[in-house]
C-alpha cells in the first residue's frame, strides 16, 4: 500500500510515528499498550503507596526492585522469543536445573564459583540452540520443542536430586542473590541483582537497536518476507532461543540467593514471564513490542500482587487476578495498537493521497487504517 | 495439482501414526516379555486403556480447539472444577449423580463458552484466553477447597471400574466421544466450518461463514469433554479434589498427543482418528515404562523426548502430505 511503485516521484505518506509534535506522538505512544504499561506501573506503584506509605521510601523501592529482578530478567529473555514469533515454555525447567546445577556443583569451595558458572551458561546456551534448531531445521512448532526440553529437563532434574533440597553453595555465591554494596547514599544498599537487571535491561535494549534485533521484530512480524529479503531466519530465532535460556541461567543464579536450592525454584516462571511479556504489550505472534515495556509488565506484575498482599487479598486468589489481567490486557492491546499510533484524520483519508491506487476503496472501507493491523488472530 | 493427488498416495500422518503405535506396542511387548511378564495379559491391557480414556476425553475436545486454530491451556482446572461440583452436588447420594453430572458438564460449558466469546469477541489468542481461564478457575479452587470435597456415590463409582472382557467401560465412552467427534468434523456443517475457520479465519469470514460460531462451539466442546474426564476421575478417586486435574499435566500432555496425532497446532488441519493414536502411543509408553519400574521422573525425560522427535518426523514432511479435506482427483474430475 506504500506508493513508490506508480510513480518515481510519489509522495510517501506519512507515518504516524513521525508525525506532529513531540507531545503528541509522546502522548500517541502512551496509548499504545508498549507506552501503557508504564503508565500502569505508576498506578499501581501509587495504589501500593497510598495503602503503605512505607513502600515509598528508596531503600525499600529499591530491595522490591531486587525481588523482582529475577522475573524481570526472564520477561526480558522470553521478549526475544515472543517478538521472533515463538514461545520458550522451558525456562522455568532451566532455572531449575541450574539451580540445582550451582547448589550441587560449588559446595563450599569459592574457588570453583567461575568455572561453575561458565558451565552453567554453557548448558544455557546448549538448551537454547537445541530449541532454536528443533524450531527452525526441524520444523516443529516451538510450543511443543519447548514443550519436550521442559518435560526432559524437569524430569532429569528431579530424578537427580529426588526430588528433595539438595546442596548448599557457599555463602559468596549466594550473595549474588542477596547481597549488595553496602553505603550507598539514599538507598543505602545497593543490591546486586538490580545492578545486574539494568545491565541486561541496558544490553537488551542495545541489541534490539542493532541490526540483529530489527531482524528479529522483521522476523516476527513475517518470516517470508524476512528470508526474502535475505535475513537468515534459522540463525536470528535461534539466537532468540539462546538469549531466552541464558537469561533463565541468571534468574536461576539470583534465585539460588534468594530461593535457595530446590528442583521446584522456577515452577511456573515460564507462564509469568509469558504474562508479563503480553501485558507489556508485545503482541503474541511477533513482530510487536519493545523489550523495556516487557520487562515493566514484570514489574507491573510484581506490583499487583504486593498491592493483593498489602491489601490482606488472601494469596491463592494472586492466580484470579493474574488471569483477568492478562485477559484484559491482551483484549485491550488488540484494540489500542490502533489507537496510539494513529494519523490526524485529515491525513487517514487514502483518497487524500493522489496515487495509493485502488489497494484501499475508500467507499466501502472509509476508516482505512494506514497502520497495519495488529496481528491478534487466533492463526497462530 | 497432479502432483499434489501423486503424493498424498504416499503414508498420510494418521497412518505414520498407528504405525509409530504399532512400533511402540512391538518395543513395550519384547521389552515387557523380556523382564519376564506378559504385555498382553487382560490386567496389562486394562491398565493401558484405563491409562487412554482420561486423556482421550481431553484431547479429543483439545483436537477441536486446535483444529479452529486457538488453544485450550485451562483443561486441568476445568476437570478439577467438574470433579468437585459433581463430588459436591452428588454428595454421596445415589439419587443425585444425574444432577451432579449435569451441574459438572454446565459449569464446564459455561466456561467453554466464556473462553470462546472472550477468543472471538475480544480477538484474544485462545493461548492467552485460556490461559487466563485456567488461572481464574485455580485461583476459585485454591481459595474455597482446601482439601477434596463431596464424595461419588458408590453406583456412580462403578462407572470407574467396570469391565466388558478387556475393555473398561470408561474407555468406550470415550471412543463413543470420539466416534460423535469424528462424525462432528466430517459429517456435519459446523464441523466442515471449524476446518474453514482454523485454515483461514479470514477467507471463511469472506466466503460467508460466521467466523465465531466454530470456534465457540470448539471451545464448549472441549470444555465439556474435559468435564466427562473430570467426572471419571471423580468416579475413579471417589471425592472431588480441587488439584487434580493440574496433577495430572493434561493441558500440555493432550496438545502434545493432539501434535502427536498429526493436528497441525496452527489449526486447519489434523484429524480426531490420529490424535487416538496419539493418546494411545503415550498410554503404551507410560505402561511399558512403570511395567520396567522405570523412575517416574525419568518416564517425563522419555515422554519428552519422544514429543519433540515424533513431531519432527511429521514436520519433515510438507504440509500437501497430510490428508486433504476434500481428495484433489475427486475435485479434478468434476472440474473436468
Amino acid at each position: 500500500m506504500t506508493s513508490t511503485s506508480a510513480t518515481t516521484t510519489a509522495v510517501r505518506r506519512p507515518l504516524p510515528e513521525h508525525h506532529g509534535s513531540r507531545l503528541r506522538r509522546f502522548l500517541g505512544t502512551l496509548l499504545t499498550p508498549g507506552g501503557a504499561v508504564f503508565v500502569l506501573v505508576l498506578a499501581l506503584l501509587l495504589a501500593v503507596v497510598a495503602s503503605n506509605p512505607g513502600f515509598g521510601e528508596p531503600e525499600r523501592l529499591v530491595r522490591f526492585l531486587a525481588r523482582s529482578a529475577p522475573i524481570v530478567i526472564i520477561a526480558m529473555g522470553q521478549y526475544f522469543v515472543i517478538v521472533a514469533g515463538e514461545f520458550d515454555l522451558s525456562m522455568g525447567s532451566v532455572i531449575a536445573a541450574q539451580v540445582v546445577m550451582a547448589g550441587n556443583l560449588i559446595g563450599q569451595d569459592d574457588s570453583l564459583i567461575l568455572p561453575v558458572m561458565l558451565a552453567m551458561l554453557a548448558v544455557g546456551v546448549l538448551v537454547g540452540v537445541v530449541n532454536g534448531l528443533a524450531t527452525t531445521i526441524l520444523g516443529v512448532p516451538s510450543f511443543i520443542v519447548t514443550l519436550g526440553t521442559m518435560l526432559a529437563l524437569s524430569g532429569l532434574v528431579f530424578y537427580l536430586t529426588g526430588g528433595a533440597a539438595t546442596g548448599n553453595p557457599t555463602e559468596t555465591f549466594r550473595d549474588i542473590g542477596r547481597g549488595g554494596f553496602e553505603g550507598v547514599p539514599v538507598v543505602e544498599v545497593l543490591p546486586y541483582p538490580l545492578l545486574i537487571m539494568v545491565v541486561l535491561a541496558v544490553f537488551c535494549v542495545w541489541l534490539s537497536g542493532r541490526p540483529y534485533g530489527r531482524t528479529l521484530v522483521a522476523t516476527g512480524d513475517n518470516p517470508d518476507a524476512a528470508t526474502f529479503s535475505g535475513s537468515r531466519v534459522w540463525l536470528v530465532k535461534t539466537q532468540a532461543f539462546v538469549l531466552s535460556s541464558l537469561s533463565a541461567t541468571v534468574a536461576g543464579i539470583i534465585l539460588v540467593g534468594q530461593a535457595g536450592v530446590h528442583p521446584s525454584v522456577g515452577r511456573g516462571y515460564e507462564f509469568i514471564a509469558i504474562t508479563a511479556v503480553v501485558l507489556g504489550g508485545v503482541v503474541l505472534g511477533g513482530g510487536r513490542g519493545w523489550v523495556l515495556s516487557a520487562a515493566a509488565g514484570a514489574v507491573a506484575l510484581d506490583l499487583l500482587f504486593t498491592l493483593l498482599n498489602f491489601n490482606d487479598v488472601p494469596s491463592t486468589w494472586r492466580d484470579t487476578v493474574q488471569g483477568v489481567i492478562i485477559i484484559a490486557a491482551v483484549a485491550l492491546a488488540g484494540r489500542a495498537w490502533r489507537w496510539g499510533n494513529r494519523l490526524p484524520r485529515a491525513l487517514r483519508r487514502p483518497e487524500a493521497d493522489p496515487d495509493s491506487g485502488p489497494a484501499a476503496d475508500p467507499v466501502t472501507d472509509p476508516e482505512v487504517d494506514p497502520t497495519p493491523p495488529a496481528r491478534q488472530g487466533t492463526n497462530k | 495439482m497432479i502432483d499434489l493427488g501423486r503424493r498424498r498416495r504416499r503414508l498420510d500422518t494418521t497412518a505414520l501414526v498407528y504405525l509409530a503405535l504399532l512400533g511402540v506396542v512391538v518395543v513395550g511387548a519384547v521389552l515387557t516379555a523380556a523382564s519376564g511378564r506378559n504385555f498382553f495379559s487382560t490386567g496389562n491391557i486394562i491398565a493401558i486403556l484405563t491409562l487412554t480414556s482420561t486423556l482421550g476425553f481431553v484431547a479429543i475436545g483439545q483436537t477441536l480447539v486446535i483444529i479452529v486454530g486457538s488453544l485450550d491451556l485451562s483443561v486441568p482446572y476445568v476437570i478439577s472444577l467438574a470433579s468437585i461440583v459433581g463430588g459436591g452436588v452428588m454428595a454421596g447420594q445415589t439419587g443425585n449423580v444425574v444432577f451432579g453430572v449435569l451441574a459438572a458438564l454446565g459449569a464446564c460449558a459455561l466456561v467453554g463458552l466464556v473462553s470462546g466469546l472472550i477468543v472471538t469477541k475480544l480477538a484474544v489468542h485462545g493461548f492467552i484466553a485460556t490461559l487466563g481461564m485456567g488461572l481464574i478457575i485455580s485461583g476459585y479452587l485454591a481459595t474455597n477447597y482446601q482439601g477434596n470435597f463431596g464424595s461419588a456415590p458408590r453406583g456412580f463409582q462403578l462407572v470407574g471400574i467396570t469391565v466388558f472382557g478387556p475393555v473398561p467401560l470408561s474407555t468406550l465412552i470415550m471412543l463413543g466421544c470420539a466416534a460423535l467427534g469424528v462424525v462432528l468434523l466430517t459429517r456435519t456443517r459446523i464441523g466442515h466450518q471449524m476446518y474453514a475457520v482454523g485454515g483461514s479465519r479470514e477467507v471463511s469470514r469472506l466466503s460467508g461463514v460466521r467466523a465465531d460460531v466454530p470456534v465457540v462451539v470448539a471451545h464448549v466442546l472441549c470444555s465439556v469433554l474435559s468435564g466427562f474426564a473430570g467426572l471419571l476421575l471423580l468416579a475413579r478417586t471417589s471425592v472431588g479434589s480441587p488439584t487434580i486435574g493440574s496433577q495430572g499435566g493434561y493441558d500440555l500432555m493432550s496438545i502434545a498427543a493432539v501434535v502427536l496425532g498429526g493436528t497441525l497446532l496452527a489449526g486447519g488441519r489434523g484429524s480426531i482418528v490420529g490424535t487416538i493414536g496419539g493418546v494411545a502411543i503415550f498410554a503404551v509408553l507410560g505402561n511399558v515404562m512403570s511395567v520396567l519400574e522405570v523412575n517416574s521422573f525419568l518416564q517425563d525425560v522419555v515422554r519428552g523426548l519422544v514429543i519433540v522427535v515424533a513431531v519432527a518426523v511429521y514436520a519433515r514432511r510438507a504440509i500437501p502430505r497430510r490428508p486433504t479435506r476434500f481428495p484433489v482427483r475427486a475435485v479434478a474430475e468434476e472440474a473436468a
